[in-house]
């Protein structure tokens, strides 16, 4: 364990903020604040951290903001941040992490993720993009599907086959690709909101250098399950203040507007804000419980309940606001870089919730997951092993 | 910053509960007690207060105590609800914080070198923000009156009694003061209603500072209820996953059913939010912050959880768990009607809109509201 504490980290910063101006270059500033280590705390030293725990980056975190210093927008880079990091720090090459993490974390490069196919979601295992080995590079064909911020990325990371006649978990492997290289086309995917946050992916003969290749062939799967244990955390394992998500918007109503008031949505603003409330201090257990490691499978909580709570807490604001709520703001197809899930009318809210309990491994397998890795309940009898 | 996890020490003292409670309260004991009419077991508790020093635990050193704390307290809560032991605990805390309160060194100093046993007089079922039981006081320092279904009453024991505007302390000798024994839902927690006829009393504590002491220890009941609860409830996780992994039906085991394993997830996942909810309890009562914020929040989340939990114990187990024999009915008892101690869920989440600022809708008079 390392011997860092909040008050040498807040000193840390200060020290830094003395050699750089918050005010000045913005990407410059961010630069060298990951060079200095204070990017992710807990990463080791030369890949934007420190080797501290991993709960004082929120005071790190927090002594920037105080000092007004620009952030990286976190929101913008979310799968970046939140899946390709994590994973490129466990799994890839010092030469590897050197190349990408620096501009993940500034925001300079946005990523994306090609793992979802047409035939193969929950069952991410069975997906079909074949990746063909051609001297130093990797061909890959395929077409990936409800790639968010596909858009916008300059790197994926990407799931595909290298071995078709191996067991479907152990033909797989994992690479970082550019979303900039010839055969890459992504077509907008509109949503049920009628915009498109996400997008069908076409690679066709697309060359991946070998160096871009994460971990070994055919270890794609237990690298993919770094990825998934991460996503489920980073959807919904936020740090929050009491009232700090959803569960806000809808209090903050209920206080402002009386003329909206029955006695039954009161009992069910009431449940809603409890187990708001119950989910939170879950969550913030369990990122003390993980403050140094990785996520296990007991993240998948987080995000059922996350999934479980924006639904019901969005549903019941639209019943709340009654005749208003027939009304929606805009249709208009449009490429978000993040749902603005405060910034617009409630039935947006409503919508676009319908989605945590898909997106990222829906309700359904994340309960089996907690029920097999966490309960050790028996698998179900399955056809394709 | 609340802490939510078990510090190294909390850890040690579940481990030593823990073995006391498995080598002398294994269910089986549990249950042939119930079966010949009195399970409160003398001998475990003398075990649990000369062996591990629980009623110590609250008390300040300066009082003769250990000085631990709720948080210890908690987590010893959580293993008698894991074994649903019958031992006056829970009672002792309530009381402790009332003496605490009062700032009572002396008897403070009693219940920590177990030479008294103290309970709190008022019902079971009694909310932090309830108005006390009609005990009159009078003629001079007597009191007359009659509380119902108070669990963790000693015979012979000290009675804190909260009368006219204030609190008293009232020994339980017959004839002015009368146990008469109730048959409680929650067969390991014996209730007793109690008649007061002149019994002769002392202040402890008046007007504002008697109500605030009541208060508070009402609050402290039902923030640590929340523990006993988790330890309910994980009893009837644990016991019900490792049913499922080896029952067989259909040729499989039933556990690898879906309908039975996402039942269990969403169980898992509403225990793991009730173990925090109930740490933040603890941890809030003895932070002296936000306490009876935390403890409404525990009793409008924690009682349903326990109760969901021992319902799905019964019904995973099939007939065998609708068996006496079986322990399950023990936990699901117990479940039941730690629900409706110190108030109901639906209580307080009437509270919490008090005190977070979610205010009622106001009462239709005449034309509908809305
Ligand atoms: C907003 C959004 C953003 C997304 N972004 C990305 C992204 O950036 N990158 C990416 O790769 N993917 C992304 N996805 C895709 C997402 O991961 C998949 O949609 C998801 O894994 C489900 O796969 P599927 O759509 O094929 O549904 P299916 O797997 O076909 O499931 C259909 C239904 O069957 C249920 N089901 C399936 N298997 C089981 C089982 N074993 N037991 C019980 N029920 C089962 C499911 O729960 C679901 O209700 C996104 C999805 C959404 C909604």
């Amino acid at each position: 364990m390392s011997d860092h504490t909040a008050d040498g980290l807040r000193e840390l910063v200060a020290a830094f903020l003395r050699r750089h101006d918050p005010g000045g270059d913005r990407t410059g500033f961010l630069r060298a604040r990951f060079d200095a280590g204070l990017a992710w705390v807990h990463h080791p030293p030369g890949r934007g951290g420190l080797g501290a725990p991993a709960h004082l980056q929120t005071v790190v975190d927090a002594a920037f903001a105080e000092a007004g210093a620009p952030d990286n927008q976190p929101r913008r880079n979310s799968i970046g941040l939140g899946m390709a990091a994590p994973t490129l720090v466990r799994h890839a090459t010092d030469a590897q992490c050197r190349r990408w993490l620096r501009p993940l974390w500034t925001g300079e490069e946005v990523w994306c993720q090609l793992f979802s196919e047409p035939e193969a979601g929950s069952d991410l295992a069975s997906l079909r993009t074949r990746a063909v080995r051609d001297g130093d590079d990797w061909v890959v064909d395929g077409q990936k599907v409800w790639t968010s911020l596909a858009h916008r990325a300059r790197w994926a990371i990407l799931l595909a086959r290298t071995d078709p006649a191996a067991p479907k978990h152990h033909g797989l492997t994992y690479f970082v690709c550019d979303m900039s290289a010839p055969g890459v086309r992504v077509r907008p995917l509109r949503q049920v909101t009628g915009e498109a946050e996400f997008n069908e992916v076409f690679l066709t003969g697309v060359r991946i250098p070998d160096a871009h290749r994460i971990g070994e062939v055919g270890h794609g799967w237990q690298i993919a399950r770094t990825t998934l244990m991460n996503e489920r955390v980073a959807i919904g394992g936020r740090p929050l203040p009491r009232e700090g998500g959803m569960v806000g918007v809808l209090a903050r109503l209920w206080r402002e507007r009386p003329d909206l008031r029955t006695g039954g949505l009161h009992e069910e603003v009431l449940r809603a804000w409890v187990r708001a409330e119950a989910a939170r201090l879950a969550a913030l257990r369990l990122r003390q419980l993980v403050a140094a490691g990785q996520p296990g499978p007991e993240g998948s909580a987080v995000k059922l309940s996350f999934a479980e709570l924006s639904q019901r807490i969005s549903g019941l604001e639209v019943e709340l606001r009654g005749a208003e709520a027939l009304r929606h703001d805009d249709w208009t197809m449009r490429r978000p870089a993040e749902p603005d899930l405060l910034g617009r009318t409630a039935t947006y809210r409503y919508l676009r919730a319908r989605g945590n309990s898909i997106e990222g491994g829906t309700s359904e397998i994340l309960r089996n997951i907690i029920a097999e890795r966490v309960l050790g309940l028996p698998a179900e009898p399955r056809v394709d092993r | 910053m609340t802490d939510l996890l078990y510090d190294a020490d909390e850890e040690a003292l579940r481990d030593s509960v823990r073995a006391l409670l498995a080598a002398h309260a294994p269910w089986q004991r549990v249950l042939t007690a119930v079966d010949d009419g009195d399970p409160r077991d003398e001998t475990l508790w003398r075990r649990l207060v000369d062996q591990i020093g629980v009623t110590s635990l609250a008390v300040p050193v300066e009082h003769g105590g250990v000085g631990a704390g709720f948080r210890e307290v908690a987590v010893v809560l959580e293993e008698l609800g894991r074994s649903v032991a019958p031992v006056p605990f829970l009672g002792a805390v309530v009381a402790t914080r009332a003496l605490l309160a009062c700032g009572e060194t002396t008897l403070l100093c009693q219940v920590a070198a177990a030479e008294r046993e103290v309970a709190l007089a008022v019902g079971l079922a009694t909310a932090p923000d309830a108005d006390p039981p009609p005990v009159t006081v009078g003629p001079g320092p007597t009191l007359s009156g009659r509380v119902t279904a108070v669990a963790d009453a000693a015979p012979r024991g000290l009675l804190l009694v909260p009368a006219g505007d204030g609190l008293y302390a009232v020994d339980a000798v017959e004839p002015a003061v009368r146990y008469e024994p109730v048959v409680s839902l929650d067969v390991t927690r014996p209730l007793v209603d109690i008649e007061f006829t002149a019994a002769p009393a002392r202040p402890v504590a008046v007007g504002a500072a008697a109500e605030a002491a009541v208060t508070e220890a009402l609050t402290a009941g039902a923030a640590l209820l929340a523990s006993e609860q988790v330890g309910v409830a994980q009893w009837c996780l644990d016991t019900t996953v490792e049913y499922v992994r080896q029952r067989h039906q259909f040729g499989r085991p039933v556990g690898s059913f879906q309908a039975v394993k996402h039942r269990l997830a969403d169980l898992w996942v509403e225990l793991t939010e009730a173990r925090a909810v109930a740490r933040y309890a603890a941890d809030r009562l003895d932070a002296g912050d936000e306490a009876a914020l935390a403890a409404a929040l525990a009793q409008a989340y924690c009682g349903p959880v326990a109760v969901r939990a021992a319902e799905t114990c019964v019904q995973l187990h099939g007939g065998l768990g609708f068996t006496w024999e079986h322990p399950a009915h023990l936990y699901l008892k117990r479940a039941k009607s730690t629900a409706i101690a110190f108030g109901t869920a639906d209580r307080h989440r009437a509270a919490l809109a008090r005190l977070v600022d979610l205010p009622a809708p106001p009462v239709a008079q005449g034309a509908a509201v809305r």
